[in-house]
């Protein structure tokens, strides 16, 4: 019941937002997302103290045996905590300004939120289809009414790609639940598995081609990433910390969730493809990070670094892989939206994102000098921040598959920390510019939403034992099926 | 079956009424009686009976198809106030008179076992929408529609004719129930070789009807020269009752001979998904858009056609009954819309008239966004229901490329159909609030409503199919 009420509530509150259009619509949805947050977070605890899965199955369509069923393990656990866990940040994010009270605005937001979390606690495989594609309806709104320039044409190219490739993902389970056993058939997840793992070599490994292409568009890995920076840099802040702190995770989520237990085989003949092609994207992303001129396209570019990395750990199969993986997400959708919040802040003051117009605004606010670099080096890895747990585990595991990619991804690590420290030199320190002269200090909304999540960075950093416990359980049961 | 005669005796008494009763009166009366049809064609749940000379049967699935017909013909009455305004030179009594026959022609259509029932029932429906067509006498478009659909349909069923004639020469029965035992019966070397020409004759005379390529070419003329009311009417109702006689036929007659004339059936749904979404991508009009993609949603429905599986005649009437609520909640705001815009624009039924409808629109906005999300199948409205049961079926028969053909197109119609969605809500219009009468607004919800209830809850119908 649990389940069903952190699944829905922000649903319900999104869609009275939207209807009603209440005046006070910045306290109704953060006290929203507060509460989801809470409860979500009684959920885990229950989960932590026994390690036993929280399940909730009632039919839905039984002719065709589908059922409505969601599940919350070690592996759900942690996205959703991570998707309750940032809202309340990326909804505080609007404090003050004129999309606080926008009801729509913040309906959206919430609306986004349910079907994220529905995509994660998902149980049945046609739900996760559900909700994976039904969270695009909110974002394609939120980015496309509320965006910058060109948003138009944007919007509508990431939307046509996403819903593209998750039709390929549509017929792959189409084809695995027709083989399942029964009259009806099955869509449980657990289900699928056992069919498809039995499936010949060559079924699998085209399954696992239409499921790749689905959640390498969503995360995204090269080469399907070109609607990324775009869509990125046009959205609204709030939109890109939905799209890169929480949704980006439903790609790498699902790789988690059905391509690694289901198609070893297919994994067998595509994975080493799969892994060339990820790291391929963190060196390349990296790369084009370093030359950007706009901050919010250069986060962009190492969002996109990154999350090939986590796919290129986790596509190796090996428990570190998979639990770095789960780890990197955590502390990649935290760090990723502390640091567009930041750049939102500077836009905010100053109008302007462009690396070449700021400098200097360590001069004028210390506060957002120190968040931000807390916050940068948590997305460079350095130890004590949560980016070194996990890209150190994913890294090893990544070793521990192959020594040249282990090598390759590793560069990850410099690369990464020129573009972050170019961000850093270029936006806090130098000189100070035309526009930043008049540069105020961090009003207390701010700094509520920015301290905590440093806080994050360095609590992850120092214990991650606690993360790394939770989904021990659930990791272990899927590499459990892999031998 | 009694209620194809009390439609007729409705149909006939509502001439009468026409000489004392103004439009709105007519309105309510056709709505009653469309109403009592459907009550007592659900009296005959569970019932299956034979009638007229056993040539008329009904099954559980031809009352579904009827029901399905009816429901559609009762919000296309509902939502008629498109014509009739200028009761002088409209006529108002004749046309609900003609609509009420033609859903007789309709149920005659899903519900016969005698091959002279289904003519019989398709001349009832095609002559009445050759005059429905036609029926906005002083516009030159829809003269020019009403003609070209006359006589593109009458082609088409002789050549259904002549199909028949054929069948009956070979088997020498007009029974449906007969002819698949007669079929079954025989050894296929010493069947006389024109039974196949016969079925493809008769198969191709329907395809006409439901508008499929290659026999789709009046579909987008006659379409936007009708008057959007009976456009409505006509993708809705003419396209179920064609496509339940094709899969009666194919599946009910000549599911013994499936090996024959599948090649052809997937033939033609594979270059309908493409004709009909690749030349929608391309339209500036509104209504030829929603003409191309009813073109392109024979062809989905020629897949399951082609599937068929044990599932797909729940298939068929899930994916009518989902079309059926979209599309006619589409015309019915293009209606509103372009009523609005005449006189403002000068081509009312293009894209640029929808421009920022949302802004004082919301209700209207949101019906249309609805309706185009399931007709692209995007999940949360029953379009997306409809296409998992048809790739479902598909695949059960170990369809693979057709199948991978119609995600691509999938991907084409959520261009076509986002891009009514992005023009109301994100380019910028003066549409001030437009007025809508209660039944039009009623009629309206219903089918949005319906859409999404069917979308988060398939079952509620998907039980009873």
């Amino acid at each position: 019941m649990n389940l069903v009420f952190i699944l829905f509530f922000p649903l319900l509150i999104g869609a009275y937002l939207l209807i009603a259009k209440p005046k006070q619509a910045f306290i109704i949805s953060l006290s929203a997302a507060i509460i989801e947050a809470v409860a979500t977070g009684l959920v885990l605890y229950k989960i932590n103290e026994s390690l036993v899965p929280i399940t909730f199955i009632q039919n839905w369509i039984p002719e065709v045996g589908i059922q409505f069923s969601l599940k919350a393990d070690g592996i759900s656990g942690i996205l959703i905590g991570l998707c309750t866990l940032l809202l309340p940040f990326i909804i505080g994010s609007t404090a003050k300004t004129e999309k606080a009270n926008h009801a729509q605005y913040q309906g959206l937001i919430l609306m986004m939120q349910s079907a994220m979390m529905g995509a994660f606690l998902a149980k049945d495989a046609f739900l996760f289809y559900f909700f994976f594609e039904a969270s695009l309806l909110p974002i394609y709104f939120l980015a496309s009414k509320f965006g910058g320039e060109n948003k138009s044409a944007i919007t509508f190219k990431f939307l046509l790609y996403t819903i593209f490739g998750s039709l390929f993902l549509f017929i792959g389970l189409i084809f695995v639940y027709l083989r399942t056993p029964g009259a009806t058939h099955s869509a449980d997840i657990e289900a699928l598995y056992l069919t498809a793992r039995n499936l010949s070599a060559e079924s699998q490994g085209y399954l696992f081609i239409a499921f790749f292409i689905a959640f390498a568009i969503k995360m995204p890995i090269f080469p399907f990433h070109t609607w990324q920076p775009d869509t990125y840099t046009t959205s609204p802040s709030q939109g890109t910390m939905l799209l890169s702190g929480i949704m980006l995770k439903m790609g790498t989520y699902g790789v988690i969730r059905l391509i690694i237990p289901m198609f070893p085989l297919g994994i067998g003949i595509w994975g080493n493809t799969a892994i060339i092609l990820s790291i391929i994207g963190v060196i390349y992303g990296s790369i084009i990070a370093i030359q950007q001129k706009d901050a919010k396209r250069l986060l962009a570019y190492s969002s996109f670094a990154h999350v090939g990395l986590i796919s290129a750990g986790m596509l190796t199969q090996s428990f570190e892989g998979i639990q770095g993986a789960l780890y990197q997400m955590l502390s990649h959708g935290i760090n990723v939206i502390g640091l567009f919040f930041v750049i939102e802040i500077i836009e905010r003051r100053t109008k302007s994102r462009e690396l070449a117009q700021l400098g200097g605004i360590t001069q004028s606010s210390y506060a957002l000098t120190v968040c931000f670099i807390i916050l940068s080096l948590g997305s460079v890895a350095l130890p004590l921040t949560n980016g070194f747990i996990g890209e150190f585990i994913l890294l090893k595991s990544i070793f521990d598959y192959s020594m040249i990619f282990g090598i390759v991804a590793g560069i990850t690590i410099i690369l990464g920390a020129v573009y972050t420290l170019r961000l850093i030199q270029k936006t806090m320190f130098g000189n100070v510019s035309r526009i930043t002269t008049e540069f105020s200090k961090l009003t207390l909304e701010e700094k509520m939403a920015l301290i905590p999540l440093s806080i994050f960075v360095l609590l992850g950093g120092i214990f991650p034992n606690a993360i790394l416990h939770f989904s021990e359980e659930s990791v272990s049961q899927i590499t459990q099926l892999l031998k | 079956m009694t209620a194809i005669i009390a439609l007729s005796l409705f149909g006939i008494s509502n001439l009468f009424w026409g000489f004392w009763f103004p439009r709105k009166v007519l309105q309510i009366l056709t709505l009653l009686f469309i109403a009592v049809g459907i009550g007592l064609t659900a009296m005959d749940w569970n019932h299956e009976l034979l009638w007229f000379g056993n040539m008329f049967r009904t099954t559980n699935t031809s009352i579904n198809f009827s029901l399905i017909i009816q429901l559609a013909a009762f919000l296309v009455v509902a939502l008629s106030r498109g014509f009739g305004a200028d009761d002088e030179h409209t006529h108002p009594a004749e046309y609900y008179a003609i609509l009420l026959f033609s859903v007789v022609g309709a149920i005659l259509m899903v519900s016969f076992d005698h091959m002279i029932m289904l003519f019989v029932g398709l001349e009832i429906l095609s002559v009445a929408m050759y005059v429905l067509t036609g029926s906005d006498k002083r516009n030159l478009k829809s003269n020019e529609a009403a003609l070209k659909y006359f006589l593109m349909g009458a082609f088409a069923t002789g050549i259904l004719l002549f199909g028949i004639t054929l069948v009956y020469g070979a088997t020498r029965s007009f029974y449906v129930s007969n002819l698949a035992n007669i079929i079954a019966a025989t050894a296929p070397e010493s069947m006389p070789s024109f039974l196949y020409i016969g079925v493809l004759l008769m198969v191709v005379g329907l395809l006409f009807k439901v508008s499929a390529a290659p026999f789709h070419f009046w579909t987008p003329d006659v379409y936007e020269g009708a008057p959007t009311i009976f456009t409505m009417f006509m993708s809705t109702v003419v396209k179920t009752a064609g496509f339940a006689a094709l899969y009666h036929i194919l599946s009910g007659v000549f599911g013994g001979i499936y090996s024959t004339w599948v090649l052809t059936i997937y033939f033609i749904s594979m270059l309908t998904l493409i004709i009909g979404n690749v030349t929608a991508a391309y339209q500036v009009s509104v209504k030829r858009m929603l003409a191309y993609s009813s073109i392109s949603h024979a062809g989905y429905m020629l897949m399951t056609v082609s599937a068929m599986q044990k599932s797909s005649t729940s298939t068929v009437l899930y994916y009518s009954l989902s079309y059926t609520l979209a599309t006619v909640a589409a015309f019915a705001v293009l209606i509103i819309v372009s009523e609005y815009q005449t006189g403002r624009k000068e081509k009312p039924e293009d894209y640029s008239s929808f421009e920022g409808l949302a802004k004082n629109n919301p209700g209207l906005a949101f019906c249309f966004t609805i309706s185009l999300l399931s007709l692209a199948g995007i999940p949360l409205t029953a379009g997306f229901w409809g296409k998992f049961f048809i790739f479902s079926d598909s695949f059960n028969r170990n369809i693979i490329y057709p199948v991978i053909l119609a995600i691509l197109m999938s991907a084409v119609g959520i261009y076509y159909y986002f891009r009514g969605i992005i023009t109301m809500y994100f380019k910028d219009g003066d549409i001030e609030k437009i007025e809508i009468p209660t039944l039009f607004k009623i009629a309206l919800w219903f089918c949005t409503i319906g859409t999404l209830a069917l979308g988060v809850y398939p079952n509620l119908v998907k039980s009873l199919f």
